[in-house]
């Protein structure tokens, strides 16, 4: 009898494709996702070397980054550098005859949120992309990670990736989550409760009841912040959740293939008595609303809480919190529910999908947002974005006083011009509130889709459980 | 790839924990298309106040921390995006070496491929050796890849730990795409079990 394995052992072995005697393995990658910033290198190197892409079939590529996401445009980008980036993509994706969806197809958007909707992404599969949040596919029982541009390199000229062996660990999330808490609280507490270097050298299964009860879009918000924990990829156990999002889609099996897939798909789940080298596990009853205060993502606290001292912490931490206070201009012990914010961001890979739009709108449904606020919506994808209009939502955030945009990254990086000024302060649906993340100087708060729009409303930091 | 040997040079202190990705390089210098030229622009935000004038309190702006070539930094170096134009912007600067007590998964593999060397040093050694950095100029810091030390100004030795291959790949400024190539067989071999178990990838 074989010894019991986890997911990510069954993932990883069925994806080696040589070994050496020191363990260095050449894991084949079933999907590899591009964008326009971390891949014009990568091509050049290509070209340099005369060498192809091995498998362009497999090889999906979107512009994200850069875009503009207002109205206009199809006028095209006034950034000079953001449109040589773009133009690069273009010229990439035809000259290596890869798949492509350029900035003027309606599946355009965010790399991470066109890979499941179009059906590339699948249960079992290896994903790599030149972006951290590649993270986001593991929430469909997908070993998927950020590489670097000279690893996109590399895949592109191989198909594999040179790569050893991460440790297992499992976070699980037991029980009912309360009214008010998202899938976004869950990735957010736990990160709290790890720290941004807990997961590093695992990868993180997820599992446990309320982790089972999200839906796929939720599992995406949980996976894509696998990251900011530090993990290589996070993973959750494929189910027929999994399934019926995956059926239908325009790249998912059909027929046949379909079921010899989703009898393949069966198999992964971890095995009973498998090995986890780590255990964290946090009861979804304890898990409250919650919003960053600092600039790590480890900075997080229920909304319900006060804005924490330097001397609350040990080690290095105590300066960094300090930095972290100063940056943001916040004073220890002002309670987290009196932070005024000037922005509103509800959007990115990590809360830019219908279902984050729906949450938002549940909220802002017959409200104004505050006189003054700054608030934008910018949808994940082109679809996400004509669903949503097709549900009224769209309409919802325009009566409530939101900007409606077109998709890509936007503000959760501000490499377009959706920037914060210098100490403008941003309630943001995102994934980093690192120092300058927004735009420099720009102080940002993360939390759920629902809690931005509580924000929007009220002008403040604010608890979504009294308006609901 | 620039091979690494050894390296004997200025290590500047950055006590700081959790230095991400967008401290070293932020995303407005990502828009390049190229590797070289980020070395102006690393740190940039910490570096350069909003005019673009030098900040004297930043390490790297003080006169005896301008050649560094090691840095030492706080935990968990390197957190945040994918991006390699951290490296990139860190090899342009001219260091060749980051010790601390943890790095960010993808960002040590970026250095690895870009001819920089990530060391990773128990706690108390690498506090040792921000103690020395914080002398200046004056203390020297030494890196042998091949016997896998450190040694600092005193003449204090400590050992880390390299995975064998990436040590040999970074002494040899081997391309790893080549390396891999050599395997094609085993490559074509799993695409063509692939074609037949799991065609619909």
């Amino acid at each position: 009898m074989t010894a019991p394995k986890t997911l990510y052992d069954k993932i990883w072995d069925a994806h080696v494709a040589h070994e050496s005697e020191d363990g260095t393995c050449l894991l084949y990658i079933d999907r590899h996702l591009v964008h326009e910033v971390t891949s014009p290198q990568a091509f050049e190197g290509l070209r340099m070397a005369g060498r192809k892409v091995r498998a362009p079939e497999k090889t999906i590529a979107v512009p994200d980054h850069n875009v503009p996401t207002t109205l206009d445009r199809a006028k095209g980008i006034d950034n000079e550098e953001s449109r040589i980036q773009v133009e690069a993509l273009d010229k990439n994706a035809a000259d290596f005859g890869i798949h492509y969806y350029p900035v003027s197809d309606v599946r355009q958007g965010i790399v991470h949120i066109v890979g499941p909707e179009q059906g590339w992404t699948l249960p079992g599969m290896t994903v790599v992309c030149g972006d951290s949040h590649t993270a986001t596919h593991g929430a469909f029982g997908a070993l998927a990670h950020g590489i670097g541009t000279s690893e996109v390199e590399h895949v592109l000229a191989t198909q594999t990736l040179i790569q050893k062996k991460s440790k297992n660990m499992k976070v699980e999330i037991t029980g009912q989550l309360a009214p008010g808490v998202t899938a976004k609280d869950i990735t957010l507490s736990v990160i709290g409760e790890t720290g941004t270097a807990g997961g590093t050298g695992y990868v993180i299964e997820y599992c446990g009841e309320a982790i089972r009860n999200l839906s796929m879009e939720g599992r995406m918000t949980v996976c894509n912040m696998a990251i900011e924990g530090g993990a290589r990829a996070g993973l959750i156990a494929p189910d027929e959740k999994t399934f019926e999002y995956c059926k239908g889609r325009p790249h998912a099996p059909k027929g046949a293939q379909w079921e010899a897939a989703a009898t393949y798909w069966k198999t992964l789940f971890s095995d009973d008595d498998a090995h986890f080298d780590k255990v964290v596990t946090i009861r979804g009853e304890d898990i409250a609303p919650v919003v960053t205060w600092g600039t790590s993502p480890e900075d997080v606290l229920p909304i319900t809480a006060t804005v924490p001292a330097p001397a609350d912490f040990e080690g290095g931490k105590v300066d960094a919190a300090a930095r972290s206070l100063d940056y943001m201009g916040l004073s220890s012990g002002t309670p987290l529910a009196e932070i005024e914010i000037d922005t509103v961001f509800i959007g990115s890979c990590t809360n830019g999908r219908i279902e984050d739009l729906r949450a938002a709108a549940a909220i802002l449904k017959g409200k104004k947002i505050k006189e003054g606020m700054r608030a934008m919506v910018v949808p994940g994808s082109g679809l996400v974005r004509a669903q949503a209009e097709e549900e009224g939502l769209a309409n919802i955030f325009k009566e409530a006083g939101f900007e409606w945009r077109l998709a890509g990254c936007s503000m959760c990086l501000a490499m377009n011009p959706d920037q914060l000024q210098p100490g403008e302060r941003c309630a943001a649906t995102s994934n980093r509130n690192f120092e300058g993340r927004q735009g420099r100087g720009g102080r940002t708060h993360l939390m759920s889709p629902a809690m931005a729009a509580a924000a929007a409303v009220t002008g403040k930091l604010t608890d979504v459980r009294e308006m609901m | 790839m620039d091979k690494f040997e050894k390296l004997s040079g200025i290590a500047a202190p950055m006590p700081l924990i959790n230095i991400d990705t967008d401290m070293i390089i932020p995303k407005v210098f990502l828009k390049t298309i190229k590797r070289s030229g980020l070395g102006v622009n690393l740190f940039d935000e910490m570096r350069y106040d909003g005019e673009g004038k030098e900040i004297p309190d930043f390490v790297l702006n003080k006169p005896q921390y301008r050649d560094a070539e090691i840095l030492v930094a706080g935990d968990n170096f390197g957190c945040g995006s994918s991006r390699e134009h951290a490296p990139w912007a860190i090899k342009d600067f001219g260091i060749r070496c980051v010790i601390s007590t943890s790095f960010a998964d993808i960002f040590f593999n970026n250095c690895f491929k870009n001819g920089i060397l990530p060391i990773v040093l128990p706690e108390e050694q690498r506090d040792a050796l921000m103690k020395d950095a914080e002398k200046g100029s004056n203390a020297r810091v030494e890196v042998d890849l091949e016997a896998q030390t450190v040694t600092s100004s005193d003449g204090e030795v400590f050992h880390f730990d390299v995975d064998p291959f990436k040590k040999h790949c970074l002494i040899n400024g081997l391309d790893d795409i080549s390396l891999s190539l050599e395997k094609e067989s085993s490559i074509a071999a799993h695409e063509e079990k692939l074609s037949t178990s799991q065609p619909w990838i």
